[in-house]
């Protein structure tokens, strides 16, 4: 059981959960993930870390409602418990000093990208910080980025925030002016992660991305976050959840996170009733 | 005379009936009924049945019992060399170990050893509360404080190990990856063939009598084993992680939407309570193929069935004789309507626009020379592919050793597919580390994983 210990909601649709798990705020290292249940009946579910208080004993995750266990969680009241966690999981971002380097986040997946960022920078590196999501109000942490961040920029596709457009545009100006970017950390949409792979693949810059692939145990037992990588079967959950850019098959994963769309929808239409 | 009587057959639910349920099929012996099969036992002097168990069950003993009627007793003499008969008697592979010694099998039929053995412990559970319990691993008084050791895995051989050091009186704690205690048994084999509340008693007994289980403890990530032993003070390490790692065929169409390794697909089902519409989905296909000839690959076939599929195949690249499942169950998911393709192997899945698996393309077999496990050999025959039209497939070709404890303990001795290297007193290659069971014998069987944990307690209390 892991007590809540605060909820916050950022935006309409994204909120913050801090959770107590002494354990693995001890051992969490930027790039991992935890497991969660929420009660008895309730499905396995991955979620990054977004930030950690060792001292206190807590974890921050960050969540979008996007179906039923992700709504359920979201309300959630300070003092309820979460029947489950499990972590911390995958292999922690290798983090080295390298010069300047691009750290990209879509969406919810600014919040996983957090931690790897500022570990980035301890690490005497120049991060260069491209935030976009579809409108202002998915824009999060944009704040706590700007503390560290060499350079920050937002985009928005609606252009309610920021620059309008994509990340990718914004990564393709900094090339294009010659920017010496030594690597590229992009975490968002499958498909925001497939453009950017595909930016930097003919300019030869090493490209990490991070698959939020469906997952049971998230332990290497069931093979349901299996992808294929330069042509070898990995597991998410395992190998990863970080893999080299340009060697994963972001269309083969855009069709496996259809798997249960039809069923996912029918029952968040049911729980919110 | 006792000859003249028949096995026993035990009462079971109807093919047609069970193939749409998830219920046990085996409804186990009547008292009468054990009895008159407990009579057609010879009380061997040198009885062959017993050295074809792993771990030396006293047979004729507990049968005996059984005749006389003291089926607690009976219980009781099993209990002394097995820890959870009540598991072994519903999965253990007795044609293969003790009916198949047994020697009125070389005439007539062996005696229902599996049988009894079940109705022994289901009965001291439904009818002496009292006597099981005093049987649950009670600590032994031993000077204070007692050293701490750490199980890792809580399937068949860490609860053995477990229970084991428990009596002995070691203060014991079981760190389990998931969020329920009991491995394979609880993740992996369906509740049609061994209810949960089964596993969980024993769990709930060990628990009662003083081991401690910590869920959710991904040993590797959370605490490594140097951890364990220094920081965190355990004097000695049991590792029973299992082999749950599946591998696949590494054929096309392998990640399309509906192709499952079994491992997902029975847990999915099991643990996380599909069968019963919990929140984790499962596709439940019309027409499934299932890729194996194994008991993991017979309990999704039937699984498969029972959430409402039409045609479920079962394709097998060997012939049936070399089907290492337990013949009761591929005699079960025969009548229940599986339809077994032997010398068949699936090539190639096809699969819609959006992804789905629509055909599996299959290629028959023909048995050749024999090969190192020393079966025949299945080779392709050449231009035999057909399609077959299917919605889901199962992919049940085998497990291999998971890679986190390793990981994380470089110092700890691996080997072929990186099963975890031990003596035969189940010692690793790192000091007060033991292990056992699938993770050191890649995977096999419940008794044989449950005979390495005990193995491994008593080497352990012996060094401490
Ligand atoms: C579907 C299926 C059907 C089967 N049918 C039969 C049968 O009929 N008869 C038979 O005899 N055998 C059968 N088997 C095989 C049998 O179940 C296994 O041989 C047996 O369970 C092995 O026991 P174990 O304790 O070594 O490992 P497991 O039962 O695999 O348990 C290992 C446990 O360790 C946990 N774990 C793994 N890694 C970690 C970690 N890093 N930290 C903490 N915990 C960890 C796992 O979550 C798991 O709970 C079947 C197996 C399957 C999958
Ligand atoms: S071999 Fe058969 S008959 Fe003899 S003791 Fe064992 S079970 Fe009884
Ligand atoms: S989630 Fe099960 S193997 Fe990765």
């Amino acid at each position: 059981m892991a007590l809540i210990k605060f909820i916050q909601q950022l935006s309409p649709a994204v909120y913050r959960l801090t959770v107590a798990a002494p354990e693995i705020a001890r051992k969490h290292r930027p790039g991992q993930f935890i497991m969660l249940r929420i009660d008895g009946n309730g499905e396995r579910i991955p979620l990054t870390v977004a930030d950690k208080n060792p001292e206190a004993g807590a974890i921050d995750l960050i969540v979008q409602t996007v179906g039923k266990t992700t709504y359920q969680l979201c309300r959630l009241k300070a003092g309820d418990n979460i029947k489950d966690i499990a972590g911390p999981l995958g292999r922690p971002t290798a983090i080295e000093k390298l010069g300047a380097v691009a750290v990209i986040g879509g969406g919810i997946g600014i919040a996983p990208l957090y931690p790897i960022a500022v570990g980035f920078q301890k690490a005497g590196n120049d991060v260069i910080s491209i935030l976009g999501a579809r409108g202002r109000d998915l824009l999060i942490l944009t704040e706590k980025f700007a503390a560290f961040s060499s350079e920050l920029i937002l985009t928005t596709d609606d252009g309610s925030a920021g620059a309008q457009g994509f990340v990718t545009n914004a990564l393709q100006k900094l090339l294009d002016a010659g920017r010496d970017i030594k690597k590229v950390i992009a975490i968002g949409p499958l498909i925001m992660m497939k453009a950017v792979a595909e930016l930097t693949r003919p300019r030869g810059i090493p490209t990490v991305v991070s698959l939020n692939s469906l997952m049971i145990d998230g332990t290497g037992m069931c093979g349901c976050c299996r992808t294929t990588i330069g042509g070898r079967v990995q597991f998410a959950c395992v190998h990863g959840p970080e893999f080299d850019g340009h060697l994963v098959d972001f269309d083969a994963l855009l069709r496996r996170a259809n798997t249960y769309k039809d069923i996912e929808q029918k029952r968040l239409a049911k729980y919110l009733g | 005379m006792t000859e003249k009587i028949l096995r026993q057959k035990k009462q079971e639910q109807t093919p047609q009936a069970r193939s749409r349920n998830f219920e046990e099929v085996s409804l186990g012996y009547a008292p009468e009924r054990a009895r008159l099969e407990a009579g057609r036992c010879l009380q061997c002097k040198n009885p062959l049945c017993v050295s074809g168990c792993p771990v030396n069950v006293k047979i004729p003993q507990f049968i005996r019992k059984i005749k006389e009627g003291d089926f607690c007793g009976a219980y009781a003499v099993i209990r002394e060399d097995n820890y959870l008969p009540a598991v072994c008697g519903r999965v253990c592979p007795q044609e293969t170990q003790c009916e198949g010694r047994c020697i009125l099998g070389r005439k007539n039929e062996p005696v229902a050893v599996g049988d009894l053995e079940r109705f022994a412990a289901d009965w001291a559970a439904a009818n002496a509360a009292a006597g099981k319990r005093q049987l649950a691993s009670q600590r032994a008084a031993r000077a204070q404080p007692a050293a701490k050791i750490a199980v890792v895995g809580s399937g068949p051989s860490g609860l053995t190990c477990a229970a084991e050091l428990n009596t002995a009186g070691f203060d014991v704690t079981v760190f389990e990856a998931l969020h329920e205690p009991g491995g394979v048994l609880v993740y992996g084999i369906p509740e049609f063939r061994l209810p949960k509340n089964i596993v969980r008693r024993e769990i709930d007994a060990l628990a009662a009598a003083g081991v401690k289980f910590e869920l959710n403890a991904v040993i590797g990530k959370l605490f490594t084993v140097d951890e364990l032993l220094s920081g965190k003070g355990f004097a000695a390490l049991y590792i029973a992680s299992g082999a749950g790692f599946p591998l696949f065929m590494d054929i096309p169409g392998e990640d399309l939407n509906g192709v499952y390794s079994a491992n997902e697909y029975l847990t999915r089902i099991n643990l996380m309570k599909a069968c019963a519409d919990a929140d984790t989905p499962v596709l439940r296909g019309r027409r499934a193929a299932v890729v194996g000839g194994g008991n993991v690959a017979l309990d999704a076939a039937r699984s498969a069935l029972r959430l409402g599929a039409e045609k479920v195949y079962l394709l097998y690249r060997r012939s049936r004789a070399e089907m290492p499942a337990r013949c009761e169950e591929a005699r079960h998911a025969e009548e229940e309507g599986v339809e077994f393709l032997f010398l068949h192997n699936p090539v190639k899945y096809l699969g819609d626009a959006r992804g789905f698996v629509q055909k599996a393309l299959v290629q028959k077999m023909e048995l050749g020379a024999p090969d190192t496990s020393g079966r025949r050999r299945p080779l392709p025959v050449a231009g035999s592919e057909y399609e077959l039209a299917v919605d889901a497939v199962i992919v049940a070709v085998g497990t291999q050793a998971n890679p986190l404890i390793k990981d994380s303990a470089p110092d700890l001795e691996t080997g072929r597919s990186g099963y975890i290297i031990i003596d035969e007193n189940g010692k690793t290659s790192k000091n007060r580390v033991y292990a056992g069971g699938d993770i050191t014998s890649g995977a096999a069987t419940v008794i044989l994983a449950m005979g390495a944990g005990k193995k491994a307690a008593r080497a352990i209390g012996g060094i401490l």
